[in-house]
């Protein structure tokens, strides 16, 4: 029996803690990120890679990525 | 509800933290605890003592055994801790003009000693929490509050100093590279002696305004255009360092750690016998 665990990764950010610098907007590889108000955005969410560039730079750990995992029970891998 | 880490050795009820946009202690604050996770220490077997300055705010912010104290003598305070208590994990948190200038002399002695902690340097060039006066580690030419016409003093280059005092392990990386800092305040905890990683952050708001360095994202790319590995650097003329970054592990040496000679005087003059137990 092999267990399938699925691994789900989500950007989030807090509003509360952005201070608008734009760090991780510019160092975004995949132009993932925008400012609206000065409070960071996730404007593509399907570019994202999750490479953790804007958790890693930002100055207010209000950008990071979450990881979520399920686990699949009943898979066999020789079915 | 931020990320696992923020929540496990950060107080998050004080945060967001007063720094301003695009400070570059945040990024250091978050590199220290990325190290400390990594080397999974004990929280409690770790101690974070800072001085005065915007850095030595991070004291406050950290969940750990934390001391704020005084200007310039963080070193004291820490030398105190780890002389009672040799097994604490000693990290200290200061500033360029804290380590530098208030406490110049502290750090000198602390590295003649080699006493067993972990400085991390936050190098910002200039006092920020007072307004921007120039400190020891402002650029020849450069401007501050203090120094309207330009700064005439040449700066002090904190690692050699550091090194050449007898601190046995030295290095230096930029906010540009938060990852090589983690790597750098790693091996700073796990080497045994007194340890110095000078971080080269960025003041967007007092240094940078004074000196038209641009945006916050202008000053870290100057320090990505600007650094050079201390491997490649070795191969390079003197001419051609002036004015760079030399990053990575600079100097590493075995000297007799502090508070272990200290432990053998004690050993030495009572003859083996346990007084706190007798």
């Amino acid at each position: 029996m092999v267990k399938l665990v699925i691994v789900m990764k989500t950007l989030k950010t807090i509003d509360k803690w952005c201070k608008g610098c734009g760090i991780c907007v510019e160092f975004c590889p995949k132009n993932v990120l925008g400012l609206i108000d000065d409070k960071v955005t996730v404007q593509n969410k399907e570019e994202c890679i999750f490479c953790g560039q804007c958790e890693l730079r930002c100055p207010d750990y209000a950008i990071f990525a979450e990881e979520n995992n399920y686990e699949q029970a009943g898979f066999n891998a020789r079915q | 509800m931020a990320s696992q880490l923020v929540e496990k050795y950060m107080r998050t009820e004080h945060l967001p933290h007063i720094w301003c946009p695009g400070c570059g202690n945040g990024v250091i604050m978050h590199a220290v605890v990325r190290a400390i996770d990594k080397l999974e220490l004990d929280k409690n077997k770790v101690c974070i003592v800072s001085g005065i300055g915007c850095s030595s705010r991070a004291a406050g912010y950290l969940d750990f055994n934390t001391i704020h104290t005084t200007h310039g003598r963080a070193l004291a305070f820490a030398t105190g801790i780890k002389l009672a208590k040799p097994e604490l994990e000693v990290v200290v948190i200061a500033g360029d003009g804290d380590i530098a200038a208030i406490g110049g002399n502290h750090l000198i002695h602390a590295a003649r000693r080699n006493v067993g902690m972990t400085v991390v340097v936050i190098n910002n060039n200039i006092y920020g929490m007072t307004g921007g006066q120039y400190s020891p580690a402002t650029p020849a030419g450069e401007f501050g509050t203090t120094a309207p016409y330009g700064n005439i003093d040449r700066p002090f280059d904190i690692a050699a100093l550091a090194a050449g005092a007898g601190a046995s392990f030295t290095a230096r990386g930029t906010v540009y590279n938060p990852a090589q800092i983690t790597s750098c305040i790693q091996k700073g905890i796990l080497h045994k002696g007194f340890s110095l990683i000078e971080c080269i952050s960025v003041c967007p708001v007092y240094y940078g305004r004074k000196n038209k360095k641009g945006s916050v994202i202008d000053m870290i790319k100057w320090q990505r255009d600007n650094s050079i590995p201390v491997e490649k650097a070795g191969k390079l003329p003197p001419e051609e360092l002036k004015g760079k970054i030399v990053t990575g592990v600079l100097s590493q040496a075995t000297y007799p750690e502090y508070t272990e000679e200290y432990a053998k005087i004690i050993e030495k003059v009572s003859g083996g016998i346990n007084y706190e137990q007798a």
